[in-house]
């Protein structure tokens, strides 16, 4: 059987709130499926993701998560001037489906099972 | 509400510059065996006399965050006091099969599992509590962990001070130099917390960055 991959563009992303995109990260990832976000989470709410993924870990089918992202990047005016920063691509999915074989800072490489 | 939450940020920023503290809150985060209750227990003995509690080689055996006030640390004439928080590795999956390795029962497990998930959120909510970060990385371990970019993500977005501390340097296959090119921005204190290698560095390090 196959692995469903939902790849989200960097504009759908942009008109969600942060709960919503954890929201639609966990119920993908619950299902087995792999999410691929074109711009990533901010690292806020990379950390309100691992919190909601703690709370919802149930020690039978769901242990948590597997991210991978690369570090953010210098701040742009924009994120200087907003003090927000920009993620960048990210792949989430559940723990026990995928795995990280390396990462660096330009290169990420995963196993799905 | 993303330029609210900003605004607060530099507030907060400004107000930790003009009205320094007498007493700060520095958090000993990290993944979960990289040494941080080794790391609080060795600052607590060298600087009180007393330990913060029992590291263990089993995963997130710290599952609540320990809170130890007034530690003075003097270095080359200048003092700081800190109030040392100990906080749970961590981590963004909790297994509890991998506690059954250690002989553990399943239910002795499945306990400490969930524990470790609260002790996750505890550690995570301190940070809007703290005035500093001792970031401890195992310098044995790959540091591009997507633990260790989140946490020095969420630091530097609360513009928090942080110094990384590269421990167990006492193993053969140590690389502070791996943790210093992941990481350039950022100040790296290689030590052994638990050989008391390196220490004098590491609080110099600290009166100098957060006194």
């Amino acid at each position: 059987m196959g692995v469903q991959m939902n790849l989200v563009s960097k504009e759908r992303l942009s008109k969600m709130g942060s709960m919503e995109k954890i929201r639609m990260i966990l119920d993908s990832v619950k299902e087995g499926k792999i999410v691929v976000l074109e711009t990533g989470l901010t690292p806020e709410e990379e950390a309100k993701l691992i919190e909601q993924t703690m709370l919802e870990i149930d020690h039978e089918n769901f242990i948590g998560i597997e991210v991978e992202s690369y570090p953010c990047r210098e701040k742009s005016v924009f994120s200087k001037l907003f003090g927000k920063k920009q993620g960048r691509l990210t792949v989430i999915g559940p723990a026990n489906r995928l795995k990280t074989l390396e990462k660096q800072e330009d290169l990420i490489k995963a196993l799905i099972t | 509400m993303g330029l609210l939450a900003g605004l607060r940020k530099r507030l907060r920023f400004i107000y930790r510059l003009l009205l320094r503290k007498d007493k700060l809150k520095i958090g000993i985060y990290g993944p979960p065996n990289a040494g941080k209750t080794t790391l609080a227990n060795r600052i607590l003995r060298d600087w009180l006399g007393d330990i913060m509690g029992s590291p263990s080689e089993i995963p997130h055996e710290t599952r609540r965050v320990k809170l130890r006030e007034g530690v003075k640390i003097q270095v080359d004439g200048k003092t700081v006091t800190i109030d040392v928080v100990d906080t749970p590795g961590l981590a963004t999956k909790i297994d509890f099969h991998d506690f059954l390795k250690y002989g553990m029962s399943e239910e002795e497990a499945k306990r400490r599992a969930k524990e470790a998930t609260e002790g996750v959120i505890e550690a995570i909510k301190w940070l809007d509590d703290l005035d500093g970060i001792l970031l401890v990385m195992d310098a044995t371990e790959d540091p591009f962990t997507q633990v260790n970019v989140t946490i020095v993500g969420n630091i530097e977005a609360r513009k928090l001070p942080l110094i990384i501390v590269a421990n167990k340097i006492d193993l053969p296959n140590a690389s502070p130099a791996r943790i210093k090119s992941a990481f350039p921005q950022h100040q790296i204190v290689p030590v052994s917390a638990l050989k008391g290698i390196n220490l004098d560095a590491l609080y110099r390090a600290i009166a100098e960055k957060f006194g």
